[in-house]
């Protein structure tokens, strides 16, 4: 079977928001020079969940996708180094500035154009805009069933079986292929790279599509084909007052806090 | 298009409160466009639905289809469809939980419009309908309006405030029941948690663990000051990973929004991710090791020091409290 894995690469999530920016005019967020790019911690965990199956189904056949600057490629290049069989990069001025809207449409294109395939998996949200959008999207976009939150992904002959996790539990969900399944943190850590499949990456096939190699319609793609227009970006305000409980001995302090919270009508 | 459409979810049948919250917000926003609210319920109870009526809604969309009790992407999305083309809003209100999060993306794409998720608040100022949402791990916040009608939106909890029951509003019920495509999906199996235990989502008191509690033992210590303070136990996302308590117990970006009238964070750093859960917190206390931890510049009061020590303290201090009143 053939598993196309969506990926992008994101400013460190976890790194300080001291390395960030608001450009107001512009209305972005803008991460320092310095700062370090990684694929979106998500998506590895949806370049692991396919990884898992292809352990159990040999032949599979894993393809990474990424949207966005030719630097986009460092998401090939890491999920290619975590065993990832090959990859599509779409790097294109003309996608520049989008929104879910239009790359969820690139890469239906892109998915098209690789004639589709059995399984789309993508990460339940980007770490950047956390939007949670692009894969329920694919799976419209492609006319597939979509099976969000997963934590756990099988493929049994042409069905896909997914543990999906709940505000209250989980549930497991059968969807037949293909389809759109979006991975939770849930699933557990993603592989690190190994040196042997790094020192392989190199060979694997990239192909690289430009937004006319895809066939789809200028003013539907990048700035143009927006439907989500951003007016503002800011920072909300804390008022940062934290009244500290001193004392001798934790006792101490915990009536302290107690009598605070009494008062504070709390407790 | 004009007006609203609320996608209601049922809690052991009763409409969850957040569901009422959402009426309340499309009151506001339906109003400045000329339309009613509409209430999308997932059951034929007409009780359900006379509380939908009495809490904001104008017309109900009782869905008495047995195949739609309970979630299914493909059902649920086959009868909102239907709702917005029989109602045709502006906009369309759904909670932030697995099964919103779930649904409202693909409502939108179906449409051909847009959508918001996780928002922190919807406007409708001057016709134009604004959403904000936190993005960045929740460090920043962006405020979004759409090119296309309707606008679709998640919702967290605790945004808005429901407006209080009035038993004498009037309002409509219009069933809808089948003719819309077999869904593809199966569900296998559903493994759904105590349903006794108090929500999250719901409760006033919440003792939140992370990291900092080194291990699954560090929660039934957590467990007493809940108790005593009558809340509930919750945690960061580490615990959650980490198998030391389950998944659903995650306030955050990726996990629950609750807005308690106290949160007590214990063993937690601060992060944006696990504050964009909580910060709606009336009071946050923190009790964390590290003086300079991130959690104290959100927190209205502060204890540096060992959990092990000033968790049990507390517990006792909290014992005497409440016996004394
Ligand atoms: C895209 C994305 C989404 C995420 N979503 C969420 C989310 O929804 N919810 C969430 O919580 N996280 C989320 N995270 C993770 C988040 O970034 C943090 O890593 C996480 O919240 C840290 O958890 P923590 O505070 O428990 O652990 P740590 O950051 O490791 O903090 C542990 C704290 O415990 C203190 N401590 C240690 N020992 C003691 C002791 N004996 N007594 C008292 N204090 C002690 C330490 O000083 C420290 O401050 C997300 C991350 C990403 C990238
Ligand atoms: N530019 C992109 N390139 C590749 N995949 C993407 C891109 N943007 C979003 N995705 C995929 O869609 C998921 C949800 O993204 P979002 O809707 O932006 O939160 C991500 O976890 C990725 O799997």
């Amino acid at each position: 079977m053939h598993i196309v894995v969506c990926a992008k690469l994101v400013p460190d999530p976890e790194a300080a928001f001291s390395m960030f920016r608001i450009d107001g005019q512009a209305r972005k967020v803008v991460p320092a020079p310095g700062l370090r790019w990684v694929m979106s911690p998500f998506d590895e965990q949806a370049v692991e969940a396919a990884l898992r199956i292809r352990e159990k189904r040999p032949g599979t056949r894993v393809s990474v996708m990424t949207l966005g600057a030719e630097t986009a490629r460092n998401a090939l290049k890491h999920g290619l180094a975590m065993g990832a069989d090959d990859g599509v990069l779409l790097a294109d001025a003309a996608f520049e500035d989008g929104d879910s809207y239009t790359t969820a449409l690139a890469l239906s294109g892109a998915i098209r154009r690789l004639g589709g395939c059995d399984l789309v998996l993508t990460g339940r949200q980007a770490a950047d805009g956390n939007a949670g959008v692009v894969g329920p999207g694919l799976a419209e976009l492609l006319g597939v069933p979509l099976v969000s939150f997963a934590r756990d992904v099988q493929a049994e002959g042409r069905t896909v079986r997914v543990e999906r996790v709940l505000d209250d539990g989980t549930e497991v969900v059968e969807a037949p292929l293909p389809a759109v399944v979006t991975v939770s943190n849930e699933l557990g850590a993603a592989r690190a790279p190994s040196l042997r499949e790094t020192l392989h990456a190199a060979r694997k096939p990239v192909v690289a599509w430009s937004a006319a190699d895809l066939g789809l319609p200028a003013g539907e793609i990048g700035a143009a084909g927006i439907r989500c227009v951003r007016e503002r970006v800011f920072v909300p305000v804390k008022d940062g007052r934290c009244e500290m409980m001193e004392g001798a001995s934790p006792e101490e302090q915990a009536a302290k806090l107690a009598l605070r919270l009494r008062e504070a009508k709390a407790i | 298009m004009s007006g609203a459409l609320v996608i209601v979810e049922l809690v052991q049948g009763r409409p969850a409160m957040a569901s009422f919250e959402l009426l309340g917000l499309a009151r506001d926003v339906a109003a400045p466009t000329g339309g009613g609210v509409c209430a999308l319920l997932f059951s034929a109870d007409r009780a359900a639905a006379a509380l939908l009526i009495a809490r904001g809604a104008d017309r109900v969309f009782a869905v008495g289809d047995p195949l739609a009790a309970d979630y299914n992407s493909d059902t649920w999305l086959a009868y909102a469809e239907r709702a917005v083309r029989e109602a045709a809003p502006a906009v369309v209100l759904a909670s932030h939980t697995t099964s919103g999060a779930d649904l409202a993306p693909r409502l939108a794409f179906r449409l051909e419009s847009a959508v918001a998720t996780g928002c922190v608040s919807v406007a409708a100022e001057g016709g134009v309908l604004r959403f904000t949402r936190p993005c960045y791990g929740g460090n920043a916040r962006e405020t979004v309006s759409f090119r296309t009608l309707p606008a679709v939106a998640t919702v967290r909890g605790g945004c808005h405030d429901a407006v209080p029951a009035d038993p004498a509003r009037q309002g409509g019920i219009v069933a809808l029941n089948g003719g819309v495509p077999a869904s593809r999906l199966r569900v296998v199996e559903r493994r759904k948690e105590n349903p006794q235990r108090a929500r999250l989502e719901d409760a006033r008191v919440i003792v939140a663990g992370g990291r900092g509690l080194n291990g699954p033992e560090g929660f039934r210590v957590l467990g007493e000051l809940a108790e005593a303070l009558g809340g509930v136990v919750g945690a960061s996302r580490v615990p959650c990973d980490l198998g030391w308590c389950p998944p659903s117990l995650q306030i955050g970006l990726t996990g629950k929004t609750v807005h308690p009238d106290l949160y007590v964070a214990v063993g937690i750093s601060g992060a944006s991710h696990h504050l964009a859960g909580c910060g709606g917190a009336r009071n946050i206390v923190a009790i964390n090791t590290d003086p300079d931890a991130a959690i104290f510049r959100d927190a209205r009061f502060g204890i540096v020091g060992d959990f092990q020590k000033v968790v049990p303290a507390l517990v006792a201090e909290v014992r005497k409290l409440r016996a004394g009143c």
